[in-house]
């Protein structure tokens, strides 16, 4: 049975939420701008709780189950950060008050703006951006600011591998620049004679994800960077993998020019069904004028009995604010409380038993599954969900198959380089019970793929519902309900 | 360590099952100079250490909860009934990932299904997406999507002096790299007219706040007129709150809604994260960014929801992508559902007149004083300015140390004709003792 729509529960009259009754004398309604209708649900409080909870218990979950999604870094989200964040003095906080009412969030700010720098080899950083995708627009608008103060208008080229994710060549069009893609060789790099011949005085930067999109260490590295600054170009690092390399190599120090990170992957805010996240950019020194602001700044320093007066300040070469306010303060009050836990000897703890995990499941599968590029990797590994005894079966299939036995998929079709990848990340969130457990399943649903494909075909079994007819839905375009009728059903369109 | 499970046993096994002999040798490929940084970081403390520090930091802000607020703006100080937080906290909500395997995702996808209805109807547009981050970027990918719609051949935008200065930033921010020309909002008096008169056939999108900055509300009808006879858009910025009371955009045959859902169930939180509605006519709905849930059936012709139309989007489209958009923020508007839902047709109708009748008190007591003048003439909603006597700093400073109030905002900080101009918001959350005692600080401010 599917739960009701909140329409569906509806019904007319009946009393929600009661509110104080008015203390001021009535003021006009404004002529002609008061409106007939409101087409909102009646429910009482039960039947608001009870729909919401039901609907929450048709959901996987990091705190239900396995959560090996590749690229999304599904770690633990700690109970902890959640009682931060909602500490009244952050919560009821309001942007727009006096910095000086707010020394506590801005000495947050502060603290976690060093140490993000710290942990990725930055001389500077904005906390601003909202999500991985907002951190890399306001990255590629850095670059593009940083050549067009140096009057060099003729940088419209950004290098992009062909592993990359999505975001990076929709993220560079947004920006107003062109993308090239560049090759990968035949270990999972990016093609060094490739990039040697795209290099020239119109190329305004190279995206890199490192690790890749493979959950490969990209050999070249230095050789990269190399290049791309010696034809006068800068390096943008996706962060979406800075898990793998917490405490074990700063992009900074590599030659990495500006970074976003993903506070909602590496430092354990929760993803929330799909955000919100927050998507810090840090830079190197010669791009720290050009940084979105505001960014906290110390306005006099502080002593043994004074503690330091911080202030916002706007960078002098600004690319401007990428949002209202500050950025999702509540996500840094998570991530702060998480780096905190951790501390210095935690970072590179994460990191290890990350990579660790991810080399162990790639260990107990790779004699059954196909691992095209089969060397140790960091924090994720790419398998293929296809077989030459099976011929019929799909990643997709092996995908839905692990439903049935209460694990989330991996990611699959992507990295769309490697033919019906799996991209499997367990995170060091995860002991080797659990991994064990799910690298069983794996190898019982490869002997089923060539002994009763159909029950892979038919999958899954035991979910709320199977699987779900996509063109119907971009066909019908069903995409809200309004209120019913008295004793109808809400109605669809 | 915390969080991670790994005893020295296990540790030595999986090592052994992955052929190397240390934690050291997973990370030959890595550079030998700079691999394994001595990370300068504070050492690691316990839960219970973390919390009083974050008890320490949190208690050397002021906040709402603690402190009189007037203070507006674009960030509101509402009641937020606990249903809503407690629904938050569902882990099966907040620890899971977008939407991208349907059949272990009917919760998120059927909760944002209920999101974009509920926001349609209350705007009275067709289609809403899945979210945005907020109502500034909102309208920045608002623009993107008029200058789509016109195939990057017009180059205009007129945005009203009205629209929050923040989002107007960002809209700038967003657009710097296209070659447009944004008009409209260097001068204050630019009113619905002024605009129309700057619309011409090379104008992609005249975009107005409603309620606007100042908390001023008008009748956008004749500005729609005038844009679609010129063929551009109208994008109309909302507080949703405002919208339990007042006419919907749609009325106005706006294009495109966008504004910030933060009234609706989301505390301040120093501003983030807060909820971008992003809402369209239907024709526009293959040009709009971000997720959308469309329902289906599966095979036992069981209904269900997924997210549809995702060749708009980054991961399928890549740089023909109408953004690059993916993580947005689900758990914001899973809060705003909640509180629509718990609310009621009722509720936000009765949150939004209380609203409206305290600021409009407020609003005479004020105006009344001596020495203060209201600047708003005609409709406002539940925030008004006034021009004070003494530099709004001033005055501020005063109501916190005296009255323990938060005043209002410093509007000379983005408009200088504004110079001395306070903007004040008043919510339910304020009781006519808390106006009164405003009013009365006021007054003695007036005269120290």
């Amino acid at each position: 049975m599917s739960e009701p729509l909140i329409y569906d529960l509806s019904a007319p009259g009946r009393p929600g939420v009661p509110l104080p009754a008015p203390d001021v004398p009535a003021a006009g309604l404004p002529k002609g701008l008061v409106r007939k209708d409101l087409p909102l649900p009646e429910l009482s409080e039960i039947d608001v709780v009870r729909h919401f909870v039901r609907l929450s218990q048709l959901n996987h979950s990091i705190d239900t189950g396995f959560y090996p999604l590749g690229s999304c870094t599904m770690k633990y989200n700690p109970k902890v950060n959640e009682d931060a964040a909602r500490l009244p003095g952050f919560a009821f906080s309001h942007p727009l008050q006096d910095p000086e009412t707010a020394q506590g969030n801005l000495a947050l700010m502060y603290s976690l703006q060093e140490w993000l720098c710290e942990i990725g080899g930055f001389a500077g950083i904005s906390l601003q951006p909202a999500a991985g995708a907002h951190g890399e627009l306001t990255g590629i608008l850095i670059i593009r600011a940083y050549h067009q103060a140096r009057g060099d208008a003729r940088r419209t080229k950004i290098l992009i591998p062909n592993s990359a994710h999505g975001t990076n060549p929709a993220t560079t069009a947004m920006s107003g620049m062109q993308v090239v893609e560049l090759p990968s060789d035949a270990r999972g790099n990016v093609d060094l004679a490739a990039l040697r011949a795209a290099c020239d005085d119109t190329v305004a930067g190279l995206m890199l994800t490192n690790p890749n999109t493979l959950g490969l260490f990209e050999e070249h590295v230095q050789e990269v960077v190399e290049q791309i600054h010696a034809c006068g170009g800068l390096v943008y690092g996706d962060g979406a993998n800075m898990n793998a390399l917490l405490g074990v190599v700063r992009p900074g120090d590599l030659g990495i020019d500006v970074m976003h990170y993903n506070l909602h992957k590496t430092f354990s805010t929760p993803h929330g069904g799909g955000g919100p996240g927050s998507g810090p950019v840090g830079v190197c020194e010669k791009l720290v004028d050009f940084l979105p602001g505001p960014i906290v700044e110390v306005i006099e320093a502080g002593d043994e009995d004074e503690a330091p007066l911080f202030g916002l300040v706007m960078p002098a070469q600004s690319i401007g604010r990428v949002k209202a306010f500050h950025g999702h303060f509540g996500m840094l009050v998570r991530a702060y409380t998480y780096i905190r836990m951790q501390g210095k000897a935690g970072m590179r703890a994460i990191a290890d038993h990350a990579v660790l995990n991810a080399n162990y499941v790639r260990a107990r599968l790779r004699g059954t599954y196909h691992v095209p590029y089969d060397r140790i990797c960091m924090h994720e590994f790419v398998a293929e969900g296809r077989w030459a005894e099976a011929p019929d079966i799909r990643a997709l299939d092996v995908a839905k198959r692990l439903m049935d036995f209460g694990f989330h998929p991996p990611t699959n079709y992507f990295p769309l380089i490697v033919h019906e990848a799996l991209m499997i990340e367990p995170t060091e969130s995860e002991s080797k019970q659990v991994l064990d457990a799910f690298a069983e399943v794996m190898l019982r649903i490869a002997e089923e793929a060539r002994t009763n494909p159909d029950i892979l075909h038919s999958a899954p079994h035991v979910t709320p519902v199977g699987r779900l007819d996509e063109v119907k839905a971009a066909k019908d375009l069903v995409l809200c309900c309004r209120p019913a009728e008295l004793g109808e059903p809400a109605k669809r369109g | 360590m915390a969080y991670i499970p790994h005893t020295e046993d296990e540790r030595q096994a999986m090592l052994a099952a992955v052929g190397v002999r240390s934690l050291d040798d997973l990370y030959q490929a890595v550079p030998a100079a700079v691999r394994f940084p001595d990370l300068e970081l504070p050492e690691a403390v316990s839960e219970l250490e973390v919390m009083e520090e974050l008890q320490a930091l949190s208690e050397a802000n002021l906040d709402a909860r603690h402190t009189v607020c007037f203070l507006g703006a674009g960030a509101y100080n509402h009641f937020v009934p606990s249903v809503v937080d407690h629904i938050l906290r569902r882990g099966e909500f907040y620890t899971a990932y977008t939407p991208y395997q349907p059949e272990v995702s009917q919760g998120t996808l059927q909760a944002i299904f209920e999101y974009q209805s509920l926001i349609c109807n209350l705007t009275g547009m067709d289609v809403s997406n899945a979210s945005h981050y907020d109502g500034a970027t909102a309208l920045a990918e608002a623009a993107i999507l008029a200058y789509n719609h016109h195939r990057g051949k017009r180059s205009k935008i007129v945005l009203s002096p009205g629209i929050h200065p923040h989002y107007r930033q960002t809209v700038r921010t967003y657009m710097q790299g296209m070659g447009l020309n944004l008009v409209g909002d260097a001068a204050l008096g630019n009113d619905s007219a002024a605009l129309a008169g700057l619309l011409d056939s090379d104008t992609l999108m005249v975009a107005v706040q409603y309620p606007d900055f100042f908390g001023r509300i008008e009748d956008f009808t004749a500005l729609g007129k005038a844009a679609h006879a010129v063929g551009a858009l109208l994008c109309v910025c909302v507080n949703p709150l405002a919208l339990g009371l007042l006419k919907p955009p749609a009325e106005f045959d706006a294009d495109i809604v966008v504004g910030d859902g933060q009234p609706l169930g989301i505390p301040m939180s120093f501003g983030g994260p807060s909820l971008g509605h992003f809402t369209v006519k239907k024709e526009f709905v293959r040009k709009m960014a971000g997720r959308l849930v469309g329902e289906t059936v599966d095979g036992r012709g069981q209904r269900g929801f997924v997210l549809t139309l995702s060749t708009r989007e980054q991961h399928i489209k890549r740089e023909k992508a109408t953004s690059n958009i993916c993580t947005n923020v689900a758990l914001m508007a899973l809060a705003s559902a909640v509180y629509l839902s718990a609310m009621g047709k009722r509720g936000l109708r009765q949150v939004a007149e209380l609203c409206y009748h305290k600021a409009h008190y407020a609003a005479e007591q004020i105006g009344g004083l001596k020495g203060y003048t209201l600047w708003n003439r005609g409709e406002f909603f539940h925030e008004f300015a006034v021009r004070c006597p003494r530099p709004v700093a001033d005055v501020n400073r005063f109501l916190l140390d005296e009255c323990g109030i938060l005043g209002g905002y410093d509007l000379g900080q983005d408009y200088p004709e504004l110079r001395d101009h306070m903007l004040i918001a008043v919510t339910e959350m304020n009781s006519k003792e808390q106006i009164d005692d405003l009013v009365a600080g006021l007054k003695e401010v007036a005269h120290v």
